[in-house]
């Protein structure tokens, strides 16, 4: 075992659940097989988090996906402490229905609207990050067409907030690699301190070559623990 | 009281399922059609506990069934 596992194993990390959630065991799993986290689960009705060190919000329907993804779960008592958690600094990483909560809470900007195909995409996307690797995982979404206007779009590139694009293996942000009508195809987005992280991919799904070949998954929650 | 709430996406946002419905409209020569906005209806019933309706049906409205980022709403008193 790596010291830096053995630092990461002393993190406190709550994984929340909403009605619908579907995520949250890959979540807690992948973070116990591969970096010896023990999470806690969350439940959508406590008003109050214990105490942690980060937050997943995680994929799946919450609230059947009713009103606007993530809209209905926003508004869920843990959310209002998930919101002051991450004012103060806190780590909080949104996987795909985690980051459409996380918009509709105001916590990260933007909106998650229908995909332009209004169809449900399930496969494997490339992902451009900041530093320019190129990482394979899957999406698997119906609403994952992230909106925001001129105005803010300009900022969030401005304060280099665009975590994730979505790209082709060679890492050309086009449109053929754009599955969904994301505007500047982005896939994800950090708060302005980056200790927020919202993504439509999921990594907690590529985290084992058994899981259909990738494990880039690895590369995006080290990078999230890392920075916690 | 019963209240009418519609929700559309703002002008600037696309709207494929409007742009779809259109395309189907011109592809069976349907003339004049020059547009196609798909929106939600929603009926909200308040009662006789809710001290003061039209600021509640706003707030409903605001925060929870239209978001601003992409969408806006209307409101509209159907039943006193």
């Amino acid at each position: 075992m790596s010291p830096q596992k053995d630092a990461a194993s002393s993190l406190r990390v709550g994984v929340l659940q909403f009605p619908g959630s579907n995520c949250d065991a890959d979540c807690v799993d992948a973070l116990r097989r591969h970096f010896q986290i023990e999470a806690t689960l969350v439940w959508h009705q406590d008003t109050k988090l214990p105490k942690l060190d980060a937050v997943i919000v995680p994929g799946g329907f919450s609230f059947g996906d009713y009103l606007r993804s993530g809209a209905l779960a926003a508004h869920a008592p843990v959310m209002q402490d998930v919101k002051r958690f991450s004012e103060k600094g806190g780590a909080v990483l949104g996987i795909c229905n985690g980051f459409q909560i996380l918009v509709e809470s105001k916590i990260l900007p933007g909106i998650l609207l229908h995909n332009l195909s209004q169809t449900f995409i399930c496969k494997t996307v490339h992902l451009k990050d900041q530093s320019g690797n190129v990482l394979t995982m899957p999406i698997a979404h119906g609403e994952g067409r992230f909106y925001i206007d001129k105005k803010d779009l300009a900022a969030l590139t401005d304060e280099g907030m665009i975590a994730y694009q979505y790209s082709s293996l060679a890492g050309e942000v086009d449109e053929a690699s754009n599955p969904n009508g994301s505007v500047s195809n982005i896939a994800g987005i950090y708060s302005k301190n980056k200790k927020v992280l919202g993504m439509m991919p999921h990594p907690e799904r590529a985290t084992d070559v058994a899981m259909g070949g990738s494990k880039d998954g690895l590369v995006v929650l080290r990078n999230f623990i890392e920075r916690i | 009281m019963e209240f009418e709430v519609l929700v559309q996406l703002k002008s600037e946002v696309l709207d494929p399922e409007g742009r779809a419905i259109q395309e189907v409209l011109k592809l069976q020569g349907v003339a004049g059609v020059s547009g196609v906005t798909v929106a939600k209806r929603y009926l909200v019933t308040l009662d006789a506990t809710c001290k003061n309706p039209e600021a509640t049906i706003q707030d409903v409205a605001s925060r929870y069934l239209a978001n601003p980022v992409a969408q806006v709403y209307q409101v509209k008193r159907l039943h006193p």
